[in-house]
C-alpha cells in the first residue's frame, strides 16, 4: 500500500504540545496567524517576538531544526512571487549594490515573506503534533460544518486508495512500453485521469452503498462532544493573547 | 419450526437498463445455518445481497428478515439485523480510524458513550482487532482490513451475517484465520463465494444461483460432488480436488 505521505507532516513524540486536545491547538493556531498577518510590516521587532514564541512551540514539542527547515520548503512558490516584488513595484526607488529596487516592492517582498514564512512555521508544528484524524475531531469539536468535516474524512481516508489505484495504472501503462516523448502521445495520460475519475466515482456509490447498509440516514452519527481541558484552553489562550497583544503594541507604536 | 432469519419468497428484480437480475428467488435460511451461495458470475448474488436489507427493493415477491417485513418503514432495524460485509474493505472502511468506522453502526442506530464503546471493543474483541483500534485503516494488512470490516458490521449486533466473497484476495494464511473467526462466531451466515472449498470448509448447506433462480438447495458436499449440476452452473472445484473424494 502506498501508505504513509498523509502521516508524512506528523512526528511522533510525548510532548505536552503532542498530548494537548486538537481543538484546543487549531484554535490557538488560527488566532496566532490571524494576528501575525494583522501586525504592521514595519514592527520588525513584533516579528522578532513572534519568531521567538514559534521557536519555543517548537523546542517544547521537539521538532528538529532540520525537519521544521524541509516542511519550509513548501512555501518556496509563494516567495518566487515576493522576490519580484522589488524590481517591478513602482514609487520611490533606492540603489542596492547595482539594482535599482521599488522601497514598495521591497516592503511588500519583506511582509509576504515573514509573514508566510511565521504562518507556515505555526501550521508545521501543529500538523507535527497532530495526527489527522486528531485534527477531524477538533474540526468538528470547533463546531466546523459536519458536512466538510466528513468530506476532509474521505478525502483523508482515500487519498492513498486513489494514489494506489493511480500507481497501478502508471505501471500497467509503463509496463507496455508507454514513454510519452511528444505532446500528442500524452492522450493516454488524459485518459488514465478519466479512468481513475470514473473509478474514483463508483468508489463513492460503493462506499454509499456500504454506509446505508450500516444504518446512514443522510448525516453522520454525532461522535465526540467532549471539549478541551481547562488548563489547556487556558495555556493556549495565553499563548494567543500573547500574539495579539503584540500586534495591538505594534500598531500603537507605529 | 422457528421464524426462519431469510424468508425470500418469489423475488423478481430487474435494472434500470432492464437486464433482469433475480427472476423468482424463495430461500429460507433458518437460525444458526450458515450457507453459502454458489454461482457464476453474473448469477445475480451481489443483486440478492442487496436485497437482503433494502438497498434493492424488489418488483415482486417478498423478503423478510427474522420475521420482519423489508419495508422502507423498518429499514434501521432490517439493517441492524443484516449485517453485509462488502468484498472490498476498502469500501467498507471509510471512517479515518478503526474505532470511528466500527462505530459508526451502532452510533447510527442512536448508541452513545460508554455504549457505545462497549460496542465497539466488544466487536473488534470478536475478530481478534481490538489492538488495531487507534489505527487508520489503511495502514492495515488486507487480511486486518477484511477482519476490521467485519467487526463493522459485528457492532450492530446482527442476526445475520452477510459476507461476499470474504476470501477473495486473501493470502492462504489469511483464508485460514478468517474461517477460523467466521466459525468461532456462531452466528447465522450467508456466504456469496466462488471458492468452493472455502464454502465446503464453512457452510454445511449450499446453494445455487444461476440466471436469477436458486437452482439447486442442499448439503455443500453432495452439490460439489454432483458434476452434472455443477458443470450446467460454470462450477469448478480447482486443480487437484477430487470431486467423488469429497
Amino acid at each position: 500500500m502506498a501508505g504513509g505521505h498523509v502521516h508524512a507532516l506528523y512526528r511522533h513524540g510525548t510532548s505536552p504540545l503532542h498530548r494537548m486536545q486538537p481543538e484546543v491547538k487549531l484554535a490557538a493556531t488560527l488566532l496566532f496567524v490571524v494576528a501575525v498577518v494583522a501586525a504592521p510590516r514595519e514592527a520588525f521587532w513584533a516579528f522578532g517576538a513572534y519568531a521567538a514564541i514559534v521557536i519555543g512551540l517548537m523546542i517544547t514539542a521537539r521538532l528538529p531544526a532540520g525537519f521544521v527547515g524541509r516542511r519550509l520548503l513548501i512555501e518556496i512558490p509563494f516567495l518566487l512571487f515576493a522576490v519580484f516584488l522589488p524590481f517591478v513595484g513602482g514609487g520611490e526607488r533606492t540603489d542596492v549594490a547595482f539594482l535599482s529596487l521599488s522601497v514598495e516592492g521591497l516592503w511588500a517582498a519583506w511582509n509576504i515573506l515573514a509573514k508566510a514564512t511565521l504562518g507556515a512555521s505555526a501550521s508545521i508544528v501543529l500538523a507535527a503534533t497532530t495526527q489527522v484524524p486528531e485534527i477531524l475531531t477538533g474540526l468538528s469539536r470547533l463546531r466546523a460544518p459536519k458536512a466538510i468535516v466528513a468530506i476532509m474524512g474521505f478525502m483523508v481516508r482515500y487519498l492513498d486508495v486513489v494514489i494506489g489505484e493511480l500507481n497501478r495504472m502508471r505501471i500497467a501503462l509503463r509496463s507496455r512500453g508507454y514513454a510519452p516523448r511528444r505532446l500528442g502521445e500524452a492522450g493516454a495520460l488524459a485518459a488514465t485521469a478519466g479512468t481513475l475519475f470514473i473509478r474514483s466515482y463508483e468508489r463513492g456509490e460503493r462506499v454509499y452503498l456500504a454506509m446505508m447498509a450500516r444504518g446512514y440516514a443522510g448525516s453522520m452519527p454525532d461522535l465526540d462532544e467532549r471539549g478541551g481541558h481547562a488548563v489547556q484552553w487556558a495555556a493556549a489562550s495565553g499563548f494567543a493573547a500573547a500574539a495579539a497583544t503584540i500586534t495591538a503594541t505594534a500598531w500603537v507604536l507605529r | 419450526m422457528s421464524v426462519p432469519t431469510v424468508e425470500a419468497t418469489g423475488l423478481v428484480f430487474s435494472y434500470p437498463d432492464g437486464r433482469r437480475a433475480l427472476s423468482g428467488v424463495d430461500l429460507h435460511v433458518h437460525p444458526g445455518e450458515r450457507v453459502a451461495v454458489l454461482g457464476p458470475n453474473g448469477a445475480g448474488k451481489t443483486t440478492l445481497v442487496l436485497h437482503l436489507n433494502g438497498i434493492l427493493t424488489p418488483e415482486s415477491g417478498t423478503i423478510r428478515i427474522g420475521g420482519l417485513q423489508v419495508a422502507k418503514e423498518h429499514l434501521v432495524e432490517i439493517r441492524r439485523r443484516v449485517g453485509i460485509v462488502f468484498q472490498d474493505p476498502d469500501d467498507q472502511l471509510f471512517m479515518p480510524t478503526v474505532r470511528a468506522d466500527v462505530a459508526f453502526g451502532p452510533a447510527n442506530l442512536g448508541l452513545r458513550d460508554e455504549e457505545l464503546d462497549a460496542r465497539v471493543h466488544e466487536a473488534l474483541d470478536a475478530v481478534g482487532m481490538a489492538d488495531r483500534i487507534d489505527r487508520t485503516p489503511h495502514h492495515l494488512s488486507f487480511g486486518e482490513r477484511r477482519l476490521v470490516a467485519i467487526a463493522t458490521v459485528l457492532a450492530m449486533r446482527p442476526e445475520i451475517l452477510v459476507l461476499d466473497e470474504p476470501s477473495a484476495n486473501l493470502d492462504p494464511a489469511g483464508r485460514r484465520e478468517l474461517a477460523d473467526v467466521l466459525r468461532s462466531l456462531d452466528m447465522t451466515m450467508l456466504m456469496v463465494t466462488h471458492d468452493l472449498p472455502y464454502a465446503l470448509a464453512l457452510c454445511p448447506r449450499a446453494v445455487i444461483l444461476n440466471g436469477g433462480r436458486i437452482v439447486a438447495d442442499g448439503p455443500t458436499r453432495e452439490i460439489l460432488r454432483d458434476r452434472e449440476l455443477m458443470a450446467a452452473n460454470r462450477l469448478e472445484l480447482p486443480y487437484g480436488f477430487d470431486p467423488s473424494a469429497l
